[in-house]
């Protein structure tokens, strides 16, 4: 194959003449982060509620959770961003669906919001596990003593639950991250969608996705040595799990 | 102080308690006793509604257990309980999870929260180690610091679920030595258990279950003397023999 390397073209500015593709690529990088992030923690949050729903006593917080979970994630992520995107505002009453369309940075909410819907049964199934897997004698222990469910669950079954999900969960969040390049289909100008901007102005596709690959695993290398640190601080000592 | 009456209890067609009556009065230590299966557990969780039970009642300082519009966390907060797990919370310290319920669930500020913990962990021989976690002690410690932790709440009335039956055979005298000290104090306690030896020494009544059933209702001296039924005779002669 012939191919001419040409890794100035980083440096080389972009069509709109007064910005280099590195930085482009680099743009793109931070709206990867900040989608990424505020869908982890809207899904973090959707997760936790739901993933409790379901270890309930009671048969229609369960169903609830049930639904909500096979629902979210039984449909693919792109198709969940085409409907948040291009069906829903159509939907709603039509002053509603306009404001929608006109919002600033529009493809950035729905991202956010089809990523978080997207990821957050997973999240909920994790919960559920980490809940279910205590038995049934911490939850007793702590009603005993006068706490009401809420108070168990939050003093508790949740703070011990997300320390047994906790590396399953550092997944989740890498996949949240990565998750975001299917945003570029309805226009999210994150890093994959920029990769292929420079791809197609410069036509140096080796040097684009060489460095987006490099920002990609450098990105998530930085949260799983977050997440180690996270982990390390929640560990229980007295337990197999190491602190420092 | 406590008092069954009538109480039945089903799991499915599994009729666990049969028309269980009995009572522990107020300073009163009644021992439960029985083969395993019997429906010894079931009946202790019965009396703060950690178990539900379809028939009959239960009633603890005049409150009805059972009563849709009774507010069990008020109620379980009055009276203790102790596991055969123990049930610390482990991502908590031991003084940490003696401070818990008193400050979640009775108000107490922090400060005088870990006065009283410390008082009882001093109380039963661990002080040293209330900023250790659960996993770091001995399964006899666990069950002391689970005591302390049941008394922080000034209950009135104690129920142990089998406090001794987790353990190593060492480390049940320092179990039982608490209990016994709670009991020459005055505390109302019902206590399943198979340790015969605590029975006749602390208790004031025996009662004995089978099947779903509280087979003798009687005094210490009695159970042991002369049982009236011949299931307790065999249950006794089996777990006395050695």
């Amino acid at each position: 194959m012939h191919y001419n390397w040409n890794w100035g073209i980083l440096f080389a500015l972009s069509p709109d003449g007064n910005t280099p593709y590195i930085d482009l690529l680099l743009s793109g990088l931070e709206w990867t982060v900040i989608t990424g992030v505020c869908a982890w923690v809207l899904a973090f949050i959707l997760g936790s509620i739901i993933g409790v729903l379901r270890t309930l006593p009671s048969h229609t917080a369960e169903r609830l959770g049930f639904v909500y979970v096979e629902f979210f994630r039984g449909i693919p992520l792109i198709v969940q961003l085409f409907v948040w995107f291009f069906v829903l505002p159509d939907l709603l009453p039509v002053e509603w669906g306009s404001w929608i369309k006109q919002l600033r940075n529009g493809p950035f909410y729905t991202s956010v919001i089809g990523l978080a819907f997207f990821t957050s049964p997973r999240v909920a199934e994790q919960v559920r596990a980490g809940i279910q897997s205590l038995a049934g004698g911490q939850l007793r222990a702590a009603l005993a003593m006068g706490l009401t469910r809420p108070q168990a669950y939050r003093y508790v079954l949740l703070p011990l639950a997300y320390r047994i999900i906790l590396p399953t969960l550092t997944s989740e969040m890498l996949n949240c991250l990565k998750n975001t390049s299917v945003a570029l289909t309805i226009g999210l100008m994150e890093l994959t969608a920029q990769t292929r901007a420079m791809q197609e102005f410069s036509f140096q596709v080796f040097e684009a996705f060489s460095v987006s690959t490099l920002l990609y695993v450098l990105l998530n290398l930085a949260v799983v040595a977050g997440m180690r640190v996270v982990e390390r601080s929640a560990a229980i000592p007295g337990t197999l799990a190491k602190a420092r | 102080m406590i008092d069954y009456q009538n109480v039945c209890k089903w799991y499915g067609d599994f009729n666990v308690l049969k028309s269980c009556s009995t009572h522990v009065n107020k300073g009163e230590v009644v021992v439960v006793c029985g083969p395993s299966g019997s429906g010894k557990s079931t009946l202790i969780q019965c009396a703060n509604g950690l178990t539900p039970f379809q028939k009959g009642t239960i009633t603890v300082d005049g409150v009805s257990v059972g009563d849709r519009h009774t507010n069990l966390p008020k109620l379980r907060a009055r009276v203790g309980m102790v596991f055969q797990h123990f049930e610390l919370f482990p991502h908590l310290t031991v003084i940490a999870n003696l401070r818990l319920a008193q400050e979640k669930v009775l108000g107490r500020d922090k400060a005088s929260a870990t006065e009283k913990g410390m008082a009882l962990l001093e109380r039963v021989g661990l002080a040293a180690h209330a900023t250790k976690y659960p996993g770091q002690l001995s399964g006899g410690q666990q069950q002391r610091v689970a005591i302390a932790r049941a008394l922080a709440m000034n209950p009135v009335a104690m129920l142990f679920d089998e406090p001794t039956s987790a353990l190593d055979p060492e480390m049940i005298n320092e179990v039982l030595d608490v209990m016994t000290s709670l009991a020459a104090d005055g505390m109302t306690m019902m206590v399943v258990t198979h340790e015969m030896g605590f029975a006749r020494r602390v208790a004031d009544r025996v009662v004995f279950m089978d099947a779903g059933e509280i087979v003798e209702d009687t005094t210490t001296e009695a159970f042991f003397r002369e049982p009236e039924s011949e299931r307790a005779r065999q249950f006794l002669s089996k777990i006395l023999q050695h």
